[in-house]
């Protein structure tokens, strides 16, 4: 689950990173108050939406007065921002944070992330503040510093200190620069994050060590446990299909392609959709009903498909192990007695009494293609998709 | 021959007298795996399925001198049952619960780094399908009449791409000597490389099937390992060719974000080790017959 930047920080300063000082906003008039209350001659106003890269797209502005301040909120309130992380469809812009400006000296680049090779907390640093990490990682591949932290035992001082001292912070700004560090480690850790990222990682002008921006993103499996986190989720962020979908349980990607599918398990989903890709098609989503596609589930996959708005050809592929395909052929029937689906359906059964569940659509009134092998189902979906066009 | 389970292997159920618990464990005795007992704190010495309920693994251990348990505990709960087993002297846990924390699953590993190599539990999972080796014992969830006994050895990390795996295979009337599923976690109990090792000492396994996906580095790993250390050949199949990057595809580990990690990268990596790759999901069973029938020829 990810956060907004304001929030991102709320939490960083709670283990004492420093940040600037600001306030959200919701209105213009509210980011104008937000202006004063701050202080200072110099504001920055910045879109709150789930991505980076926002200030590229205009979402980031400069203001010299609490006037400019309300302005800018203004054009930024309701706009659906485009960045290189947010897709063609962009994100809207809900909230604002006002925040006083920052006179920097130095920007530096500081994110921590699991390490799944080495199972430990990896700690990301750079003295490129401002580029992306992938930027960084390309073009100066040489001011990237790495530290492994053991999760167990936690990071230690002398760890924050060699990065600090790799950053090329001088001597009398280290135990700051340590703060900085060892809390969002703790942050990370405390908090079951999965990725803090601050960037940049600013030496301002006064020679304070702040986070001028952050993102942070937590594991969803970890979310019973903290409350205070899951509050923070903002759901006009994500995509509605999605939403829709987390909401009933079901594990739905939307993609760009057309032909919807209904699958069991997420590898058999991964492994269904490289067969309509390599049979000439695309997926239009990725959807995982779980492994043992009880009918309620069927139902409302088949509704959340009938959402998306692309899809002309669904595809529905089910290995039933203990749940047998009489069962699931049961449910679809019922699904669909529920739902009209409108256009061509394909449907492949594997598993356990597959024959019993074949015999059980083939008898029923619905209209489908039925397939045999995976292979069979992805090209008679294409070919499905291709005859409509005819 | 088959690794890690078979039908002496005695198995205790963590979570045994739950909804899940009690329906999987009637299913394992069914097909004939040699479950001694459960283990439900606060239920120690009342009888489930015919079985005795222990309130601590070490109990159970003591009591039914079992060596491998299943675990369905939910998540919260998850790891400490996981350490307990540990603890308790149990050879080979299979965690079936899925949505473990990725904090959790490092403190397990940690944990374990206490024990020497001789007495260290073997975790298997979690968010995995469990451990099967046909015609002698189940320790997880699969359909077993799927599963024909034989020589081909499977690790994989999805539940139903496995059983489409074992579906094709026993088409092609070629058997298994055991299927390990090591589940869709980032952060997981026993990897690629850690399964292929095992199947490599076993006398009845010939060939491996490794079915991986995007995200992480273990695919890869498990082939340079391959690569440098095996006689046996490798079959691997990596779903995902379509999935975007950045995106959580079901499976939490299911991610791309480095390089490396997309099925495209994976394959290429795995075929400069010498892997033979399975280039769509349908025929992964074909791919396994054709280098079986070119090594007997």
């Amino acid at each position: 689950m990810d956060i907004h930047e304001y929030q991102a920080k709320k939490i960083l300063s709670s283990f004492g990173v420093k940040i600037p000082r600001g306030g959200i906003a919701y209105s213009p008039e509210n980011a104008e108050n937000k202006a004063r209350e701050i202080g200072g001659s110099k504001w920055v106003v910045k879109a709150q939406i789930h991505s980076g890269a926002r200030g590229k797209a205009g979402g980031v502005i400069f203001c010299n007065s609490a006037l400019e301040v309300a302005q800018a909120t203004d054009t930024l309130l309701g706009k659906k921002l485009v960045t290189n992380q947010t897709g063609p469809e962009g994100k809207i812009v809900n909230r604002v944070y006002i925040e006083e400006a920052t006179e920097i000296r130095k920007e530096l680049y500081l994110g921590l992330v699991f390490d799944r090779s080495s199972e430990c907390i990896m700690v990301v640093a750079s003295t490129e503040g401002g580029m992306s990490v992938e930027e960084i990682s390309q073009e100066k591949p040489d001011s990237i510093i790495r530290s492994k932290i053991e999760a167990a035992v936690g990071m230690q001082k002398f760890q924050a200190r060699e990065i600090a001292f790799g950053l090329g912070i001088k001597p009398e700004l280290i135990s700051r620069t340590e703060e900085a560090i060892i809390g969002c480690y703790r942050a990370f850790s405390e908090l079951d994050a999965i990725m803090v990222e601050v960037n940049p990682l600013v030496i301002s002008e006064q020679e304070q060590i702040l986070a001028l921006d952050c993102k942070m993103s937590f594991d969803n499996n970890a979310l019973f446990r903290r409350n205070q986190i899951s509050e923070l989720r903002d759901k006009t962020q994500e995509n509605v299909n999605e939403v829709y979908a987390s909401d009933r349980g079901l594990n739905y990607v939307s993609l760009d392609g057309n032909i919807g599918n209904i699958i069991n398990g997420a590898g058999l989903a991964m492994a269904s959709m490289d067969m309509i890709k390599l049979a000439g098609g695309e997926p239009a989503n990725f959807l995982d009903v779980g492994g043992g596609a009880t009918p309620e589930k069927i139902v409302k996959a088949f509704k959340l498909i009938l959402m998306d708005k692309k899809v002309k050809v669904i595809l529905v592929n089910i290995f039933a192990g203990i749940n047998r395909c009489d069962w699931v052929a049961e449910g679809i029937i019922q699904a669909l007695q529920k739902i009209d689906i409108n256009m061509p359906l394909v449907i492949r059964l594997a598993g356990t009494n597959v024959e019993k569940g074949n015999k059980i659509l083939k008898e029923s009134k619905i209209n489908y293609i039925e397939a045999t092998t995976l292979a069979d189902a992805a090209n008679k979906a294409v070919k499905a998709l291709k005859d409509l066009t005819k | 021959m088959a690794i890690l389970i078979d039908e002496k292997t005695k198995i205790i159920v963590q979570g045994f007298t739950g909804k899940i618990g009690s329906f999987h464990a009637g299913e394992m005795i069914k097909y004939g795996s040699n479950i001694v007992g459960g283990v439900t704190p606060g239920k120690g010495g009342q009888t489930h399925l015919g079985l005795p309920v222990f309130n601590t693994v070490k109990e159970a251990v003591k009591n039914t001198g079992a060596s491998a348990s299943v675990l369905f505990v939910p998540p919260a709960f998850a790891a400490d049952s996981a350490m307990e087993a540990a603890d308790a002297g149990i050879k080979i846990c299979v965690a079936i619960t899925d949505g473990i924390p990725s904090h959790d699953m490092i403190k397990i590993k940690r944990y374990m780094r206490r024990y020497s190599k001789s007495e260290k539990m073997t975790l298997i999972g979690p968010n995995c399908a469990g451990v099967i080796s046909p015609g002698k014992a189940l320790l997880g969830i699969m359909p077993g009449h799927i599963y024909k006994e034989g020589n081909v050895g499977i690790i994989g990390r999805s539940g139903t791409l496995g059983y489409e795996a074992a579906q094709q295979l026993k088409d092609l009337g070629i058997g298994i000597s055991t299927s390990v599923g090591i589940g869709g976690d980032p952060i997981n109990g026993s990897s690629f490389k850690d399964i292929i090792e095992i199947f490599e000492k076993d006398k009845n396994t010939e060939i491996i099937l490794m079915i991986g996906e995007i995200g992480g580095p273990q695919e890869v790993a498990a082939g340079q390992f391959a690569k440098e250390n095996m006689s046996k050949p490798v079959v691997a199949y990596i779903a995902g060719l379509t999935a975007p990057k950045g995106r959580v595809m079901g499976h939490a580990g299911a991610i791309v974000s480095a390089f490396g990690e997309s099925a495209v990268e994976k394959v290429q990596l795995l075929e400069e080790c010498g892997v033979i790759i399975a280039k769509n999901p349908s025929i992964m069973g074909d791919t396994v017959m054709q280098v079986l029938n070119g090594k007997r020829n």
